[in-house]
């Protein structure tokens, strides 16, 4: 029972204990429901921490393995699957943001209703498969993961969300599905061709190692887990499901979603569709650049026109999204580095955004922009929050965004040639299109005139949604503030994938 | 002098034969009043004799001259076939002792073990007669148990409709064993596949079509499948349920042994073609079907045709994985299907209620219930962690195994018909979750055996998945006889 010894399976162990936990609670008993959640998520928020100091240690300690803390259990030995554990800097930094998002969107549902015990049992099965996915390096288990936090959305926005909601858990469903579809085929064939002497395996790092994937089957195999993660990751025109998904999902699932799931689509691109298949993305890295170089552009164009808080909120994530496989696709360190922590950046941020439109949206009850002003002076905190998220995300130095975009574009230029140039700059294009439509939001919903008297009456902030908002803010100032910190933990991660990306030049 | 040693090798089929006349006895000669502990009788027989197989494995060899043959596959699968048998005896046993049903009652098991006799003969015959007996003995017997619920019109018409097409199809089946019988003058499944190698005529394509017809029937493949969804509709519940899952996965082993053992030499120039497009039509088909379906048992008559269709990537993919995931996909279909079923039997039983408007809001009063199918449901969609994931999952690589680029879109045209089966998939989740009605089914307690039989199989969906060894030992068992793969061309 070696695996035990390992930190990285108590990731998986305690969300289904606290799935244990809320099983026993009655609905009624909803006391005892958020004290379970809660220590569930505090004690994975613990976990993460001591996981990020474990892996200062080892790399301070002079360890340069790719992987640390590597378990293997043999899981079914026909197909040679194992249960592989192993993280490096990215896992690291994406297991600590999903441990804070998870924290901050318990705080976030803390008035659940109706049903507050399903909610948190859909809740923390999502969390299960996230932290799953993260920890895992064995394509099998990796998927299955991944299918297991794309399930919940299904009932999460079905029972518990609002508006077109029917519509929109079934189109999102479906949609992510089906990439996952693609991804089954991309990783059965990757999995027939994992090994050139026959020594089937479905374990990155030897795949990656052995490298003996036809450059042929490449060609067909990197287009089909790409965009099977891409699906997830809103690439242009996969993106479809976002919008109306964030839009009808309840507040912390929203922010679970954005925050981490759909960092589970540039994490798979990058962990598996672009380092186990280097030829074929050299090849094809110029289909995808210019999809996401649109999405990034189309992204931030639709925000500006959409009047719904959620849906401008939506489109933004497809944007900045965009710009996160828009960097993993430039192949260099430095933007990659970037990468990752506009994953981070963004994550916190939309999960903020998505907390504060909740909490808006709990006391108002619309959504749409027009319907509201002046909610500076009648709610300060969260319009404070709401700027504090907006200047992030329009790239304001000192705040995450900042040091993210700053760091894709300074990577994305170091490549001389025309077409990444030009595409370069046509992405920056979208910071200031991100602020027309953030500066919009904030002059109309907290500085404009009140347009429902009833609105004055409202209240501020209670002390869980303080809670849940001030987490939030402070990662996101520590990442604008100390992105050394993340950086030294992320670029060693990225030697092996560009090593491999220029030997199959 | 006859070897009655040879008997040794079939312990299986005389237990199943010793139940059969227990039941039969204590339907005929016990009192009345304790005919109506006879349901959980037979349920207990079943049990017990099911345990004793699992823990005395059938000896390997040949009897009566090579017709009949026991391996390791073939136990697995029988006992597969009995866990499968057993569930479904456990959700009949109150229905059986209903009002009108409760005078027959007997017939209902021993005919439904009958049946079963002779999937088992199917199972291991190794010569075409043999091999039809089993097939009659399976099928005739259903038609009676379709038409048990005499006091309805479908029942009727569902029993008419099965034999029907039974017949036919074995008409069907025995003019294209003629045909082989004419090319190489046996019935052995050895011999033929002697005598028929290099042999691509005219004649045995289309003795191999008539033979995917006749078999084709059992496992309801398009085009064959058109009684499928009547049958499933009429039939009481309980027969339902064992037809689409423990008929048809005999049918799909025993379809396997047949293609491989006789027709191996032919499998590259004619009958993988055959089936390939009959895979691709079975699975669209059948998922298109189904998305207009609002009667539950309709319902799952068409999701069980595609889901056939997926059992069938298993048999195209000719090499030990595909066969070893072909079983444990039977398997975890068995389980996956007989969830879904055990609800819907016990609130047919309960309020009469079968279409899908009737389960809208049923969490609220029976979570228990709604939760159980919801589980069927992900399971028979391929979500994990529950075991229809890693089913599909293992029979996707089994088919890519064999290597072609052909096979791969195969996969892949299944692997899209998987979202759209999805789909459908999530609308009875739906109509249970998320919509509300005002006619809301009540809350009820069903019976503790149908309670029983729902908790295995929710444990069964849970589990086999998640434990690695019963793959594995499937796959043992298979690896015995990998060398059947070697006469495929």
């Amino acid at each position: 029972m070696e695996i035990f010894n390992n930190i990285l399976i108590y990731f998986v162990i305690v969300p289904l204990l606290t799935l244990g936990g809320l099983a026993l609670c009655s609905n009624r008993g909803i006391k005892a429901i958020r004290t379970v959640a809660v220590c569930g998520a505090s004690v994975l928020m613990v976990l993460a921490i001591w996981l990020v100091s474990i892996f200062l240690q080892a790399r301070g300690a002079g360890d340069t393995s790719e992987m640390i803390l590597r378990t293997d259990v043999s899981w079914y030995a026909p197909f040679n699957i194992k249960l592989a554990l192993g993280v490096d800097g990215v896992s690291v930094v994406m297991i600590l943001l999903s441990a804070f998002i998870v924290f901050a969107g318990v705080f976030a549902s803390w008035k659940m209703n109706p049903l507050p015990k399903q909610f948190f049992l859909w809740f923390f099965l999502l969390s299960t498969g996230v932290f799953g996915f993260f920890i895992s390096i064995d394509l099998f288990t990796m998927f299955m993961f991944y299918e297991v936090a794309l399930i919940p959305m299904y009932l999460l926005i079905g029972v518990w969300g609002s508006g077109n909601k029917n519509y929109s858990a079934m189109k999102l469903t479906l949609m992510l599905m089906g990439g996952s579809a693609f991804l089954m085929l991309g990783l059965i064939g990757i999995y027939f061709h994992s090994a050139a002497d026959g020594n089937l395996t479905m374990n990155i790092l030897d795949i990656a190692h052995n490298n003996a994937i036809p450059h042929n089957w490449q060609y067909v195999l990197f287009p089909l887990t790409f965009v099977g993660f891409g699906v997830l990751g809103a690439m242009f025109p996969f993106h479809t499901w976002s919008p109306d998904g964030h839009a009808s999902a309840p507040t912390a699932v929203s922010m679970l979603h954005a925050g981490v799931l759909m960092k589970l689509g540039g994490y798979g691109c990058f962990r598996i569709a672009i380092y186990l298949m280097p030829f074929a993305a050299n090849e094809l890295a110029w289909i995808f650049l210019l999809l996401t170089g649109f999405s990034i552009v189309y992204g931030a164009l639709s925000a500006c026109v959409q009047t719904d808080l959620k849906y401008i909120n939506a489109y933004s994530s497809v944007s900045h999204c965009g710009m996160v496989l828009f960097a993993i696709l430039m192949f260099n360190t430095t933007a990659m580095t970037g990468a990752v922590l506009q994953m981070l950046s963004h994550g916190l941020m939309t999960a903020l955004f998505f907390a504060l439109i909740g909490m808006i949206y709990g006391r108002t009850h619309t959504r749409d922009i027009r319907d509201m002003g002046g909610m500076m002076h009648i709610m300060p905190y969260l319009g404070v929050g709401y700027v504090i998220a907006g200047l992030a995300s329009l790239g304001l130095p000192g705040l995450s965004g900042f040091a993210a975009e700053m760091t894709i574009f300074f990577g994305s230029f170091q490549h001389t040639d025309m077409f990444h140039r030009v595409l370069t700059i046509m992405a920056t294009t979208s910071i200031v299109v991100t602020a027309v439509y953030i500066l919009r939001v904030v002059a109309k919903l907290l500085f404009g005139e009140v347009q429902d008297e009833h609105h004055r009456t409202l209240t501020d902030a209670s002390w869980e949604e303080r809670l849940s908002t001030t987490t939030l803010i402070l990662a996101v100032a520590a990442i604008g503030c100390f992105p050394n910190f993340f950086v030294n933990i992320i670029s060693s991660s990225f030697e092996p994938v560009v090593k491999a990306l220029q030997a199959a030049l | 002098m006859m070897d009655y040693s040879q008997f040794l090798l079939m312990p299986q089929e005389i237990g199943l034969l010793l139940v059969i006349l227990l039941v039969f006895i204590y339907d005929t000669f016990m009192p009345e009043r304790s005919q109506r502990y006879l349901p959980v009788f037979s349920v207990i027989m079943m049990a017990l004799y099911t345990i004793y197989c699992f823990c005395f494995p059938a000896g390997e060899g040949e009897a009566f001259g090579g017709m009949f043959q026991s391996n390791a596959p073939t136990w697995v699968m029988k006992n597969i076939l009995n866990v499968g048998v057993v569930l479904v005896l456990l959700q009949a046993v109150k229905w059986t002792n209903s009002d009108f049903v409760s005078v027959r009652r007997g017939e209902f098991y021993y005919l439904t073990m009958l049946t079963l006799l002779g999937m088992f003969f199917m199972i291991s015959a190794r010569h075409f007669l043999l091999f039809v007996i089993g097939l009659e003995t399976a099928s005739l017997p259903i038609a009676a148990l379709a038409a048990f619920e005499k006091r309805y019109y479908e029942s009727h018409e569902a029993a008419a409709k099965y034999i029907f097409t039974a017949i036919f199809s074995s008409a069907i089946f025995l003019l294209g064993i003629s045909f082989v019988y004419g090319m190489s003058g046996t019935l052995y499944f050895k011999d033929i596949a002697t005598a028929l190698t290099g042999n691509h005529s005219a004649l045995l394509i289309a003795a191999l079509a008539f033979v995917i017809a006749g078999v084709g029937f059992k496992l309801s493949l398009v085009p064959f499948h058109l009684w499928t969804a009547d049958v499933y509709q009429g039939a009481p519940t309980a027969v339902t349920s064992y037809l689409s899952v423990i008929s048809k996965g005999a049918a799909a082993f025993s379809f396997l042994v047949i293609l491989v053992q006789v027709f191996g030499a032919a499998y590259s120039q004619v009958w993988e073609w055959m089936l390939y497009a009959v895979i691709i039509l079975t699975i669209t088909l059948g998922n298109l079907f189904a998305i207009r379906q609002r009667n539950l048992k309709r319902f799952l008559a068409f999701s069980s045709i595609s889901q056939a269709g997926y059992i069938m990537l298993g048999v195209i993919a000719v090499n030990v994985m595909g066969m070893s995931s072909m079983i444990y996909y039977v398997l975890v279909y068995i389980f996956s299907n007989l969830a879904a079923f055990g609800v819907i039997a016990a609130i047919e039983r309960q309020t009469g209620k079968v279409t899908m408007d009737d389960y809208n809001g049923l969490f609220k009063t029976n979570p228990w219930l709604a939760f159980t199918m919801m589980l069927a449901m992900f399971s028979l969609g391929g979500i994990p962690p529950f075991a229809g994931f890693f089913s599909k999952f293992f029979i996707f690589v089994g088919a890519c195994h064999q290597g072609s680029v052909a096979i791969y879109a195969l996969v892949l045209i299944a692997l899209v018909n998987t979202i759209i089966s999805l789909y459908y998939y999530l609308l009875v989740v739906k109509a249970m979750f998320i919509r509300q009605d005002e006619c809301v089914i009540p809350a009820f307690k069903s019976h503790w055996t149908e309670r029983t039989g729902m908790i295995l199989c929710v444990l069964g969906i849970i589990f086999i998945g998640l434990v690695s060894c019963i793959y594995a030992s499937i796959n043992g068992a298979v690896d015995a006889i990998g060398a059947m793969f070697s006469a495929v061309q």
